[in-house]
C-alpha cells in the first residue's frame, strides 16, 4: 500500500472520530424534538432557540467565575424553564387547532428568540471563558481530545438514563401511553399537560446542554441555534421521528456524514450534505431509518 | 419617490408568490414549506437569460422571454421535486420541500457563473409597473377561474378528504402535481420580476426565512381563498413598512415585533382574516349560514 | 350475465388475513347485504372492490373487465360508487360542491375551457347545476344546498353522502353502514330511500349493514363475512337457518332479533 493511501485511511479514521464527537451533539439536541414529536406531533422549530438560550445561561455563568458544573446545570435548568414558559403561554393555547397554526407559532417562536436575542446579548458571537485545558491524545496519526471524549460518553449516558426513564419510571411510562395515544391516556387519567411540559423540559435542557458544550468548542451567539437546530431536526426525522433511539442514530449518520464530506471534498457543502441524507431517507423510507410505515384505515 | 414605487413593485411581486402558494396551500392542502426555493430558481434561471442569453430586441419582448425562461425553470423543478415529494403527506411533505429548496439554494451558492456566495449583479431592469400588475392581474384571474371549474373543485376536494376525493373518481396524483408545478411556475414568474426589478440576487434572498414570510401571507389572509391571500401579502409587505416610520430602523427590532405578531395572529385568528371565503361571496354566505340555522 | 364478479379474493395485511379466498356475483339491478361481526372484513372488502386497496390475490371484474390492479378513481370512472362507515364529506364545502366534485369523471369542458370560461364551460356547469339540484330534491336537501356539508344534521349527511355517490353515475352503489346510529324511523325511511334508489337508477346496490331488521327487509341476498371467509350466502330465510352463521354470528345477536 502506497503512503498516500494509507493516510487517506489515517483521514477518514479522523473525521469519523469528529463525526462521532459532534454527532453526539447533535443527537442531544435531537433527543427533543423526537421526544416533543412523538407526544404532540408538533415539529418545534423553537427547539434550537431554546438551545440557544440555554448556552447563553452557561456562558454567563461561566462569565461570573462560577465552575463548569455549575454552568452546565445552569445551561440545562435555563433552557428548561425557556421551553416551560414557552410550552405554557403559546403552544398550549394553540394545541388543537392543527398543524399548520402550531408550526407557524413554532417558526414565530424561533424568530422571536433569535432576534429579541440580538437585541439583548448582541450579534456578535462570544468566546466561553474557558476552565479547563483541552487535552489532546495521539492513537497514531489520530487525534482525539478529552473534550470530545467526554461529550461521546455523556451522550451514551444520556441515552441510557432516557430509557431507564420511559421505562422504569411513572413519568416515563406516561409519557410512552401519551405518545401512542394522548386522548387515551387523558382518559386514564394521566396528567397529560403535565406529561407534555415534563418532555419539553428534559428535551430543552439537553438542548441546553448541548448548547454549553457547543458554546465552549466554538462559540455562543443568537443564531447558533438556527443551523444547528435544524440539523438536529434533520438528524430526528433521519432516525424516525418520534423514536428516541432513531435521533441518535440520526444524530451519529448526520454527525460523521458532515465531517466525512467536509474533509474528504468540500467544507462548503458541509450543510448541504444533511439535506441531501434528508431527502434520499425520505424517498426511500418516509417513516425514517427505525420507523415504520403505516397505511391510513378507510 | 422611487422608495415608494419600490414597496408597490414589492406588494405586486409578493401578491403572485402567495397567489401561487395558495395554490398548493390553500387550494391542494398540501403543506409546501419550501415556496422560495422556486422563486429563487425562477429568478436565477430569468437573470442568466438577461445577463448571457439577452436577445437585442425591444426590452417588452425580452422581458416576455424571460419571464416564460423562469416559469418554465420553476415549473420544471415543481415537477422534479414533485414527482417523488408528493406521496409523502403533511409534516414529512413539509420537510422533504425544506429540504430540496435548502439543496437549491446550495448550489446556486456553489455556482460561480451566477456568482456565487457573492450575489447575481448587473442583471438587465427590465421590471416596470405594467408587467407587475399586469401579471398580478391574469394571476388573480387564473387562481377565480380555477376555483369556479371541475378542476379547481377536484384540487379543493383533496384538501378535504383525500379518501372521499379519489372515491368521486379524482386522480390525486395528477392534481396534486398539477398544482405544484403551476404553483411553482407562477412563483418562478415572480423571481423573474424580482430578477430584473432589483438587478442583484443572492442566494439568501430564498432561504427557509421567505418561505416561512410567503406561507404567513397565505395564513393571514385564510388559506384557499384569493382576496385573502392579495389581503396578506399586501399586510405583511406594508407591515416592516410601517414598522420602520413608527420606531428604530433597527431592522432586528422590527423582525422581533414581526415574530411577535406572527404568533399573536395563530393564537387569536388561525384560519386568517378570510378563513376559506372571498371578499364579495362574504355577505351572501352570512346570509346563508342564518337561513340555514332558522 | 353478472355486473361485478368476485373471484377468490384475499386481502393480507402482513401477517393478518382481513379477507380469504371470498368470491360472489352481482346481478345488474341486485340488492345485495354484505353482513358478519365487527372485523370480519366486511369494510376491507369494499376496499378492494374500490380499489382502496389491491387484493393480494384473486380478481374483481365489473361488466366483463379487471378492475383488481385498477387505481380507485378509475375504479369510479367505471361505474362503481361508495360511502363510507364514518361520513367522509367535503366538509367545508357547501352541500351542491359536494354533488359538483362528484361529477368530476362526466366533464367534457378541458382545462382551457375552464380558465377562459369559454361558452362550453358555462353551458355545461350550468346543465351541472341543474343535475345537481335534481338530485338534491330526490334527496330532499334542496333547500340545504348553501350550507356547508359538515353544518348538516346527522342524517342529512349520510343522505348527501349517498347523493355525491349517486352522483358519480354508478352501475354499482357500496352503502358501508348507512344505518349507523340512526335511530328506528331514520332506519325506516332509509330503507325506503334505498328501494327507491334502485328503481329509480336502475343500479346494483351492496349494503353493509350491522341493523338485522333493515337487512332481512330489504335484501334479496345476504353474504355472511366471517373472520374473512364468506360463510354462508343466500336469502333471508337461507342465511338465518343456516347454523353455521347462526353458530359465528346470529347466535351472538340473537336478542337483536328479538326487537
Amino acid at each position: 500500500m502506497s503512503q498516500d493511501t494509507i493516510y487517506f485511511f489515517w483521514d477518514c479514521l479522523q473525521y469519523l472520530i469528529n463525526g462521532i464527537a459532534q454527532g453526539s451533539l447533535y443527537a442531544m439536541v435531537a433527543l427533543g424534538y423526537t421526544m416533543v414529536y412523538g407526544i404532540i406531533r408538533l415539529v418545534n422549530f423553537a427547539h434550537g432557540e431554546f438551545l440557544m438560550m440555554g448556552a447563553f445561561c452557561g456562558y454567563f455563568a461561566l462569565k461570573f467565575n462560577l465552575p463548569m458544573p455549575v454552568a452546565i446545570i445552569a445551561s440545562m435548568l435555563g433552557a428548561g424553564i425557556v421551553a416551560l414558559i414557552v410550552e405554557r403561554l403559546i403552544y398550549r393555547p394553540i394545541r388543537g387547532e392543527g398543524r399548520i397554526p402550531a408550526l407557524i407559532t413554532a417558526i414565530g417562536a424561533s424568530m422571536f428568540f433569535q432576534y429579541t436575542g440580538q437585541l439583548v446579548f448582541g450579534a456578535d458571537p462570544k468566546t466561553v471563558r474557558p476552565v479547563f485545558t483541552e487535552v489532546v491524545y495521539n492513537f497514531g496519526e489520530v487525534n482525539v481530545s478529552n473534550i470530545q471524549i467526554f461529550i461521546f460518553f455523556l451522550t451514551i449516558f444520556i441515552l441510557i438514563f432516557l430509557w431507564w426513564l420511559t421505562h422504569y419510571t411513572r413519568i416515563g411510562v406516561a409519557m410512552r401511553a401519551a405518545s401512542y395515544n394522548l386522548k387515551a391516556a387523558e382518559l386514564m387519567g394521566i396528567n397529560t399537560n403535565r406529561i407534555i411540559a415534563f418532555t419539553f423540559f428534559l428535551g430543552a435542557s439537553l438542548a441546553g446542554l448541548a448548547g454549553i458544550l457547543m458554546g465552549y468548542t466554538m462559540s455562543v451567539e443568537p443564531m447558533m441555534g438556527l443551523s444547528l437546530g435544524l440539523k438536529a431536526f434533520v438528524a430526528a426525522v433521519v432516525g424516525g421521528i418520534g423514536i428516541i433511539p432513531g435521533a441518535a442514530l440520526g444524530g451519529y449518520i448526520i454527525g460523521i456524514a458532515e465531517n466525512m464530506v467536509s474533509g474528504l471534498y468540500k467544507s462548503s457543502w458541509r450543510d448541504g450534505v444533511s439535506f441531501f441524507i434528508l431527502i434520499i431517507i425520505l424517498l426511500v423510507r418516509p417513516g425514517g431509518i427505525l420507523g415504520k410505515n403505516s397505511k391510513e384505515k378507510v | 419617490m422611487d422608495y415608494y414605487l419600490q414597496i408597490i413593485s414589492n406588494i405586486g411581486i409578493f401578491i403572485t408568490l402567495t397567489l401561487s402558494l395558495n395554490l398548493i396551500n390553500g387550494y391542494c392542502g398540501q403543506f409546501s414549506l419550501g415556496h422560495a426555493g422556486f422563486w429563487g430558481v425562477g429568478a436565477y434561471a430569468s437573470a442568466i437569460y438577461g445577463v448571457y442569453f439577452a436577445l437585442p430586441v425591444d426590452p417588452m419582448i425580452n422581458m416576455l422571454i424571460s419571464i416564460s425562461v423562469g416559469f418554465s425553470a420553476a415549473a420544471l423543478c415543481g415537477l422534479l421535486i414533485g414527482v417523488p415529494c408528493l406521496r409523502l403527506k403533511g409534516d414529512y411533505l413539509a420537510i422533504a420541500t425544506i429540504g430540496f429548496s435548502e439543496i437549491l439554494r446550495i448550489i446556486i451558492m456553489h455556482t460561480e457563473s451566477v456568482g456565487g456566495p457573492r450575489g447575481f449583479t448587473n442583471i438587465p431592469k427590465w421590471t416596470n409597473s405594467f408587467w407587475v400588475w399586469g401579471i398580478v392581474i391574469l394571476t388573480t384571474i387564473f387562481m377565480l377561474n380555477l376555483k369556479r371549474s371541475a378542476f379547481g373543485r377536484a384540487i379543493i376536494s383533496i384538501r378535504e378528504d383525500e379518501v372521499a376525493s379519489e372515491t368521486m373518481g379524482i386522480n390525486l396524483f395528477r392534481f396534486k402535481l398539477f398544482s405544484f408545478i403551476i404553483g411553482a411556475g407562477i412563483a418562478g414568474i415572480a423571481g423573474a420580476l424580482v430578477a430584473h426589478d432589483q438587478q442583484f440576487l443572492h442566494p439568501n434572498n430564498f432561504n427557509f426565512m421567505w418561505s416561512v414570510c410567503i406561507l404567513v401571507m397565505v395564513i393571514l389572509g385564510g388559506q384557499g381563498s384569493v382576496s385573502g391571500s392579495i389581503v396578506g401579502a399586501i399586510i405583511l409587505t406594508l407591515l416592516p413598512e410601517i414598522l420602520k416610520l413608527i420606531g428604530s430602523d433597527i431592522s432586528v427590532w422590527r423582525m422581533s415585533i414581526y415574530s411577535a405578531l406572527m404568533i399573536i395572529l395563530m393564537l387569536t385568528r388561525p384560519q386568517g382574516i378570510f378563513g376559506p371565503h372571498e371578499i364579495f361571496e362574504k355577505k351572501r354566505f352570512a346570509k346563508k349560514l342564518q337561513k340555514g340555522a332558522a | 350475465m353478472s355486473l361485478l364478479s368476485i373471484k377468490n379474493v384475499t386481502m393480507k395485511f402482513g401477517g393478518l388475513t382481513a379477507v380469504r379466498d371470498v368470491s360472489f356475483e352481482v346481478g345488474p339491478t341486485d340488492l345485495i347485504a354484505v353482513i358478519g361481526p365487527n372485523g370480519a372484513g366486511k369494510t376491507t372488502l369494499f376496499n378492494t372492490i374500490t380499489g382502496i386497496y389491491t387484493p393480494t390475490e384473486g380478481s374483481v371484474t365489473l361488466d366483463g373487465s379487471p378492475i383488481n390492479t385498477k387505481k380507485a378513481s378509475d375504479i369510479t370512472k367505471l361505474g362503481i360508487a361508495r360511502t363510507f362507515q364514518n361520513i367522509r364529506l367535503f366538509n367545508n364545502l357547501s352541500v351542491i360542491d359536494n354533488l359538483k366534485i362528484a361529477r368530476h369523471t362526466r366533464i367534457q369542458y378541458s382545462f382551457f375551457d375552464g380558465i377562459f370560461k369559454t361558452k362550453k364551460y358555462k353551458v355545461e356547469e350550468a346543465a351541472i347545476i341543474e343535475e345537481s339540484i335534481r338530485l338534491l330534491k330526490l334527496f330532499g336537501l334542496e333547500d340545504k344546498k348553501d350550507l356547508l356539508a359538515k353544518n348538516l344534521p346527522y342524517g342529512a349527511q349520510r343522505k348527501l353522502e349517498m347523493a355525491r355517490a349517486l352522483a358519480t353515475k354508478p352501475k354499482l352503489l357500496l352503502l358501508d353502514e348507512p344505518a349507523a346510529g340512526m335511530n328506528p324511523t331514520e332506519t325506516k325511511e332509509l330503507s325506503n330511500l334505498i328501494h327507491f334508489i334502485r328503481e329509480e337508477f336502475k343500479i346494483a346496490i351492496i349494503l353493509i349493514e350491522h341493523d338485522m331488521n333493515l337487512v332481512m327487509q330489504i335484501a334479496e341476498k345476504i353474504f355472511v363475512l366471517d373472520y374473512g371467509n364468506l360463510i354462508a350466502s343466500g336469502s333471508a330465510k337461507e342465511v338465518q337457518s343456516n347454523p353455521k352463521v347462526i353458530e359465528a354470528y346470529l347466535g351472538a345477536e340473537i336478542d337483536v332479533e328479538a326487537h
